[in-house]
């Protein structure tokens, strides 16, 4: 039932003429207009965004090594978790697949030659540079402590740190978001191939259609909230301000209406990338695709409708909170829906273990395990226990780095070929991969328990029974790290030395394997016309599968 | 990216060029929504929370000029169906005059908007340290009418009865105010930018029955700006004029 090679045997050339050939210097890439481009000049710029969130999330791990604090006073660690986050979330995780993948990807899955707005693609790009700017002229002058969620009055009038330009960074970056999504959603709309029915799309497609309604309606209001609390700090408005009559409380439903649903922002494209490598690996049409594609939706409507379960401890009466609660719970089934159907998928399958599906199979447990743990915040009683604890810090990594990155990166390994023309490293690529799972689980399993005993978030110190705990989160972080060092080491060493591809090398259903590794600038010489269903392996002679290494139609047994 | 004519390299037909803009308009017009939406938010709940201050900060509004304004900015969506019916019609000529007419309006409106927050000024309105709602009504200027002061008077009187903190919280109607307003001044100048480009390319005559897609797409997003200040205009003018 498992095989282990899949990649290919036969030899192929590159081809002559591609979109990383088609024009050289650095004009050609600082003006392109080509939507597979602007997704490189995203990888490498939320590469180095994750770095910066890195970086302080590795001095918080060694600060953490003794129960009093071992590198950096009290205000700076506030500073460094308040960095970690803004680096990570707004520059980081909501870019990352949608801005990286949707960009390369969403054209060539439909059958188009580029976004519907390719201009205003690259104008994101821009938008978010110039955010970044300002991001990190606000960490390099000062630092920012007031913890990523900016609650005022501490933000507005109390914090001592460069918040104007962070807010302003956060505010500007937000309209590279709005903009991605607009795209992405008129690009679903009108640019389909021929025979591209809405069924007929790929999963990853649907869930970036319901990422993008996020980024279009949930995003302009964190940026009129910031600009708000931006001008209360800086002309002393009194918007949010209780001692002039404004109200904090307000401040976070606004913020919250929208950092609830960025969560789905971030986690619904990795869904999306797991929906494809699951079928290609296990060679068999995915469970329930209308399922898996409505629950897309379904996340995203629900989504919005959540969040003032981040302010069941702040003043809320008890019927909004328990009106709350029920609708958290409420999102545990569309994603539970996706989750059964992936199992189902697996099922019978014909399974072989490269490293996507590594990440894919890692994304399931992970994701179930993080989604588990939010149905314990959902729930009032409870969550008057861990509220603020390490075990909300628990919960939120494992559906954000074990969901989000763990997809990204998933994803990163499985169009690699595809980007690149080359092939990686497959040995290493799977040790990556567990090392990568195995260090994620000692530095965040063990602070569910931190939680749950009742160490608090956003402390620089710990009581001494806490220390065992908290050395083993930060061994595993160190684990973690060699984890994500080796992809980027060996997915850039193989863009030089890597074997060639081929067009479809795993082999997979989609259009964006019909053309060649990597593509043309116009993606497709002859716009396609698509006459087959989506994850339709046994009907698809074209992928040159043997019937041995098929999975078996369904009632054969 | 190449472009033959009209109709640029990566899309297949003209048809779905047009289709493609006009919908990634409406996509962008229900983004502003909610960009707007969270400060209608915000004025709504201290709206309830600070009736009278709310009703007390409204009567320090000119009501000719907020009335003025949104004549003309009414009127100025007009011009601009105009010149998008001629583009659809083919009356090339009309197209840049009804524009012309449109950016006069726009900038008409914003200088109206620059002589009352002026006055705003004078009548120490604006939020920050010299606010005093009681300000105007203590020391009116030669032209104000009497009556109309010894009325204001008597309004501040009772609200500071039913709320001693009006000030603050008139304060906080006047931030919202100058924010929600500046806002939408701020869409205005970029509207009047976006007429002032069509201007320019409809003088050359690039507007066609066939072709005309930045005329109707600016057109929508002048209209939706107009229809914010429709929500302005009662929220901030209205509000206590029941007498």
């Amino acid at each position: 039932m498992s095989q282990t090679q899949t990649l290919p045997t036969r030899s192929y050339e590159m081809p002559r003429e591609h979109y990383l050939n088609s024009s050289y210097g650095i004009r050609s890439w600082l003006l392109t207009t080509d939507h597979k481009r602007i997704a490189l000049l995203y990888l490498v710029s939320v590469t180095f965004f994750f770095f910066v969130g890195g970086v302080f999330a590795t001095m918080i791990r060694i600060h953490l090594l003794t129960p009093e604090g071992a590198l950096v006073s009290p205000e700076t660690y506030n500073k460094l978790f308040t960095m970690h986050g803004v680096a990570m979330i707004f520059f980081f995780l909501i870019p990352s697949i949608p801005a990286v993948l949707g960009n390369f990807l969403i054209p060539q899955m439909i059958g188009a030659k580029d976004v519907a707005f390719p201009r205003l693609n690259l104008l994101s790009w821009y938008i978010y540079i110039i955010g970044g700017c300002f991001a990190l002229y606000s960490f390099s002058t000062g630092g920012l402590d007031t913890g990523w969620t900016f609650y005022t009055p501490l933000s507005s009038i109390y914090s001592n740190s460069a918040v104007t330009p962070a807010v302003l960074g956060i505010f500007i970056n937000g309209f590279s978001s709005i903009l991605t999504g607009l795209n992405f959603i008129v690009t679903i709309h009108t640019m389909r191939a021929p025979g591209m029915t809405w069924f007929r799309l790929p999963l990853f497609i649907w869930s970036h259609y319901a990422t993008s309604l996020i980024m279009v309606l949930g995003t302009p209001v964190v940026a009129i909230t910031l600009l708000l609390a931006g001008l209360e700090r800086m002309l002393h408005l009194g918007f949010f301000n209780p001692a002039m009559g404004g109200d904090p409380i307000l401040f976070q439903h606004l913020f919250w209406f929208y950092s609830h649903p960025a969560v789905y922002i971030m986690v619904l494209p990795a869904m999306g990338v797991v929906s494809e490598i699951i079928p290609t690996f296990a060679r068999k049409p995915i469970f329930g695709y209308s399922f898996v594609a409505a629950s897309s939706i379904a996340i995203a409507v629900i989504g919005f409708l959540v969040w003032a379960h981040h302010l069941f401890m702040t003043g809320m009466s008890a019927y909004s909170a328990l009106a709350f609660s029920f609708l958290s719970y409420l999102v545990a089934i569309p994603s539970a829906v996706k989750v059964f159907n992936w199992t189902a998928t697996l099922y019978k399958g014909s399974i072989s273990w490269d490293a996507p599906m590594l990440y894919a199979l890692g994304f399931i447990g992970l994701f179930t395990i993080g989604g588990l743990t939010g149905l314990f915040l959902a729930c009032l009683g409870l969550d008057m226990h861990i509220h603020d604890t390490y075990f909300v810090i628990a919960h939120f990594h494992y559906i954000m780095v074990g969901g989000a990155v763990m997809g990204y990166i998933g994803g990163l390994h499985y169009w690699w070929p595809k980007i690149s023309g080359k092939v990686y490293p497959e040995a290493l690529s799977r040790f990556a991969a567990i090392t990568l799972f195995l260090g994620f689980n000692l530095t965040f399993f063990p602070q569910f328990i931190l939680g749950y005993l009742g160490m608090p978030r956003r402390y620089h110190s710990y009581p001494p029974e806490f220390q065992v705990l908290n050395v083993l989160s930060t061994a595993g972080a160190s684990i973690l790290a060699l984890g994500y060092l080796l992809p980027m080491a060996y997915l850039t060493w193989s863009m030089r030395y890597g074997k060639v591809a081929g067009p479809n090398p795993w082999p997979a259903t989609g259009l964006e394997w019909k053309t060649t590794s990597p593509p043309p600038t116009e993606n497709f010489p002859v716009t396609p016309v698509v006459d087959w269903e989506p994850y339709d392996f046994p009907n698809r002679p074209d992928l040159g599968l043997t019937p041995g290494t098929l999975a078996p139609v369904p009632g054969d047994d | 990216m190449h472009r033959t004519g009209e109709l640029f390299g990566h899309f297949q037909t003209l048809e779905q060029q047009r289709e493609s803009a006009t919908f990634g308009m409406w996509v962008f017009l229900a983004t502003e929504v909610l960009f707007f939406g969270g400060m209608f938010l915000t004025y709504t709940i201290n709206r309830h929370a600070y009736f009278t201050a709310f009703g007390v900060g409204s009567n320090d509004l000119d009501i000719t000029l907020g009335t003025t304004n949104t004549l003309v900015l009414i009127l100025s969506s007009f011009t601009m169906a105009m010149a998008v019916w001629c583009a659809q019609t083919g009356k090339k000529k009309l197209v840049p005059l009804f524009l012309v007419l449109t950016l006069v309006l726009g900038c008409a409106f914003l200088g109206i908007k620059f002589v009352e927050y002026k006055q705003k000024f004078h009548h120490h309105l604006v939020p920050g340290r010299s606010f005093d709602i009681s300000y105007h009504v203590n020391h009116p200027a030669p032209g104000d009418d009497p009556k109309e002061i010894a009325f204001e008077k008597e309004e501040l009187a009772k609200a500071l009865a039913s709320d001693p903190d009006t000030n603050s919280h008139a304060q906080l109607y006047f931030s919202l105010y100058f924010a929600m307003t500046g806002l939408h001044a701020l869409h205005m100048v970029v509207g009047a930018g976006l007429v002032m480009w069509l201007i320019g390319a409809s003088l050359k005559g690039r507007f066609t029955p066939h072709y005309h897609t930045p005329v109707e797409n600016i057109g929508l997003y002048w209209h939706f700006v107009d229809i914010v200040w429709i929500y302005l205009f009662p929220l901030f003018y209205l509000i206590d004029r029941h007498r």
